[in-house]
């Protein structure tokens, strides 16, 4: 019949009209600044540099190998190396950014620089709200403005944080291993030697201890 | 002579002119628009209410748009031509023939005689209406029945005719 | 004219005719020569504020509105409630710059908006939108609606055509179609109410329909006839001013905006104050045609004035133009069509019969009650069969989408 499916779009319609006053679930939208929705986890949208520990200069963990730098696809991303060097994580003495830039207006969120990152050094942002009123400066972030605790990066991003946490510990704990095996080899080798150096005092003879 | 005949006078003739001596037809059927416009109005300051608002209904909604529609549905609107020197002189002569023509039987005619103190009728709307069911009822029927005739034409002529193969399988089968 | 109104004593009816009683004092009180004058601007000036004003109220109504049945909130950030939202658009369309095509047909361009927007505000000249308070009295009212709403179809033409784009021309094409096919139920319609009322004057078919039975008002939608005449009526109109879902001229997702697609800045604004103009004359003539006017809805009521009863109902008729809006999609070319001249215009011609047949049964007890069924008779079944016939070898499912990877 013509017309009845009107009438039935009709109250659809007023009904959702109406359902919309009372049921505060329906509506979909959130009211922006105010309100907003959780970000998912995955949600990215900026890099930047992680440190450890409380000193953004002494825990960073960029050692201004320049990959990210050469792999960005915008080229939003200038390096330039130390000419010192300062111990990493596990203690090995590393170069470390003396700049590292990245021009926000020309970043383009695609993440490749974290993917190519073999130092867990570089991480996406959540953060999305970068809008200034200086378009030259105010957009170009130099390290001190990209330096983030390695804490931040557990809060927005907690499961990769903790997978990447876990790996560093591990790296540490090899490190530490390596280390405790290069003592004991050096000791045992120091041992060795003091071992082969009384063995070869007791080979020569008594004259060393004579004398 | 008022001042709103002449101006409106004015504004008619100078349409009426502008709509055949425009070079794009498109503009012609505007400005022939104008001059539909204008003479409903000097209907309208003459008092007939009812003629002038028919005329602008029925010319400027309905003829104008019919112009304008014939225009937007052929390439009409992209040619620009100038009206040719050769037909004006014999166009001039004929158009001032007809003038004289019809100025001659305006003025000898029995309305040009009829005093125009007497009081117009209040209601001229209904007596239209009455004039029109009871005195002309005859021509009214016929117009009527010319306009259906018209309209089925129409319909006819709009009809979509089947194919010629399907009309020849329909005959040999 | 009416009893109860007259009971309810003089504060009443000085309220209800304190717009009336202004303009005369004004005038009374102005200069000889100066007379002529203010009383012309005291009919114009109201017009070309009010209406305005009403049409700025609309547009936030409508985007809130259509945000409700949407489940969004719809503006809500400029001023309280988003009610200044009128005024940021307004000065974001006059900021902006006025283009023209280099290709465009520059007077005709100009020219557009102007007569469409004339054209709108002048069809209010005869709406009566109170008691005593009808701008123009003219004996054929109706008639200069008519005659001056069909001056909207040549300016969309000029709009589309002046343009030169390819969208503009498709969109004016379709404007026009849509106007003539529209126009013709939108007169018939009309035309049963001028049977009963016996008149083209808009403020005296209000007249006709302001007495009472009981505390029932004679509206012309209570009868048969005129409810069939009424819903005829708001549809052509629908379609007569573009109104969704007959909006193909603008269609934004086929010709993004049709005819006024190479408008920008105030221009546009125009445009767009034009169509919400005609949607008020419009749906003020269906009020006044079928609504009773500014009479009110129950006899006691009337003590409220009578230019709140017009502003009352016309916003009740905007609101169901949104609601209606935010419901229906937009129709096919072919669909519109046929609508128009498969089924409104032969229940038009049916509705002119019943009401000539409502016309010219004797009055009477029984009568009247025959007359109901017989009128009611009259306007159903041809309904029924129409749209059965209509329906007739179209089977409506749900639509299947085949995709790519099905093979």
């Amino acid at each position: 019949m013509l017309g009845e499916g009107i009438v039935k779009g009709l109250f659809e319609t007023a009904r959702n009209f109406l359902g919309s006053y009372v049921d505060k679930d329906r509506l979909v939208t959130v009211q922006y600044p105010e309100e907003r929705h959780p970000l998912p986890e995955a949600a990215r949208n900026f890099p930047f540099l992680l440190y450890d520990g409380d000193d953004p200069e002494a825990g960073l963990r960029c050692v201004s190998c320049h990959i990210c730098e050469k792999e960005c696809p915008p080229r939003c991303i200038y390096i330039e190396k130390s000419t010192d060097k300062k111990p990493d994580f596990v203690g090995k003495p590393q170069f470390y950014p003396a700049r590292f830039d990245i021009d926000v207006s020309v970043c383009m969120s695609c993440q490749i620089c974290v993917e190519v990152c073999p130092f867990d050094a570089i991480r996406m942002d959540k953060e999305f709200e970068l809008s200034t009123d200086d378009r030259f400066g105010g957009l170009m972030w130099t390290k001190k403005e990209l330096s983030k605790p390695n804490e931040y990066y557990q809060k927005i991003h907690p499961v990769e944080a903790a997978e990447t946490d876990a790996r560093r510990a591990e790296d540490v704990e090899k490190a530490k291993a390596k280390a405790a095996a290069a003592a004991a080899a050096k000791a045992a080798e120091v041992a060795k030697a003091a071992e082969a150096a009384r063995a070869d005092d007791e080979g020569a003879g008594k004259e060393p201890s004579k004398g | 002579m008022t001042v709103a005949f002449i101006l409106l006078a004015l504004i008619t003739v100078a349409a009426a002119v502008a709509a055949m001596s425009m070079p794009r037809l498109v503009h012609c059927a505007l400005a022939l628009v104008v001059a539909f416009a204008g003479l409903g109005c000097i209907f309208l300051a003459l008092g007939a209410e009812f003629v002038g608002l028919a005329q602008l209904l029925v010319y400027v909604g309905a003829v104008a748009i019919l112009i304008v529609f014939a225009i937007l549905l052929t390439r009409g609107s992209e040619i620009s031509m100038r009206p040719g020197a050769r037909s004006a002189f014999s166009g001039t002569v004929i158009a001032l023939a007809v003038f004289a023509v019809l100025a001659h039987a305006v003025m000898t005619s029995r309305v040009s005689r009829i005093a125009t103190t007497v009081a117009p009728p209040s209601n001229r709307v209904q007596e239209i209406g009455v004039e029109l069911l009871h005195q002309y009822v005859l021509p009214l029927e016929v117009i009527g029945l010319l306009l259906t005739a018209v309209l089925i034409g129409a319909v006819i002529l709009a009809w979509r005719e089947k194919p010629a193969a399907e009309q020849e399988g329909a005959r040999t089968r | 004219m009416n009893v109860s109104f007259t009971m309810a004593g003089g504060l009443a009816e000085r309220v209800d005719q304190i717009f009336v009683t202004l303009d005369h004092w004004a005038v009374a009180h102005t200069p000889g020569p100066l007379q002529w004058l203010v009383q012309i601007l005291l009919i114009v000036v109201p017009i070309l504020a009010v209406f305005p004003g009403l049409f700025a109220l609309t547009t936030v109504l409508e985007r809130k509105g259509l945000g409700r049945i949407q489940n969004r909130y719809g503006p809500n950030r400029v001023g309280p409630y988003g009610l200044l939202q009128p005024v940021a658009d307004g000065l974001k369309a006059l900021t902006k710059e006025d283009l023209v095509p280099r290709t465009a047909d520059g007077v005709v361009h100009y020219l557009a908006p102007l007569v469409i927007v004339v054209t709108a505000f002048l069809v209010y000249a005869v709406l009566p939108v109170g008691r005593n308070m009808t701008a123009v009295h003219l004996n054929a009212g109706l008639l200069f609606f008519f005659a001056i709403g069909s001056a909207t179809e040549l300016a969309v033409f000029m709009a589309g055509w002046s343009s030169r784009n390819k969208y503009s021309l498709l969109g004016a094409m379709r404007a026009i179609a849509q106007m003539i096919s529209y126009e013709v139920p939108l007169i018939l319609s009309t035309i049963a109410v001028i049977m009963i009322a016996g008149t083209l004057a808009p403020e005296k078919i209000v007249l006709a329909q302001a007495s009472y039975t009981g505390i029932f008002p004679h509206w012309y939608v209570f009868t048969p006839w005129g409810f069939a005449g009424f819903l005829l009526f708001m549809t052509a109109a629908a379609a007569e001013t573009n109104r969704s879902p007959f909006d193909l001229p603008e269609g934004e997702s086929e010709i993004i905006a049709g005819y006024i697609v190479e408008y920008s800045g105030f221009k546009f604004a125009l445009f767009f104050l034009a169509e919400y103009l005609e949607i008020f004359a419009v749906s003020g003539l269906g009020i006044t045609l079928f609504l009773g006017g500014w009479s009110a809805p129950l006899s006691f009521l009337a003590v409220i004035p009578s230019w709140i009863w017009f502003f009352a109902k016309l916003m009740v008729m905007i609101c169901t133009f949104i609601w209606v809006r935010g419901t229906l999609p937009r129709l096919r070319m072919d669909q519109l069509m046929n609508f128009a001249w498969k089924f409104m215009l032969p229940m038009a011609l049916v509705d002119m019969v019943c009401a000539g047949v409502w016309r010219f049964l004797p009055g009477g007890a029984l009568w009247s009650v025959l007359r109901w069924v017989i009128c009611t008779v009259i306007v159903v079944v041809p309904y029924v069969a129409l749209a059965r016939g209509l329906q007739m070898g179209k089977k409506v499912e749900q639509r299947v989408y085949r995709y790519a990877e099905e093979g």
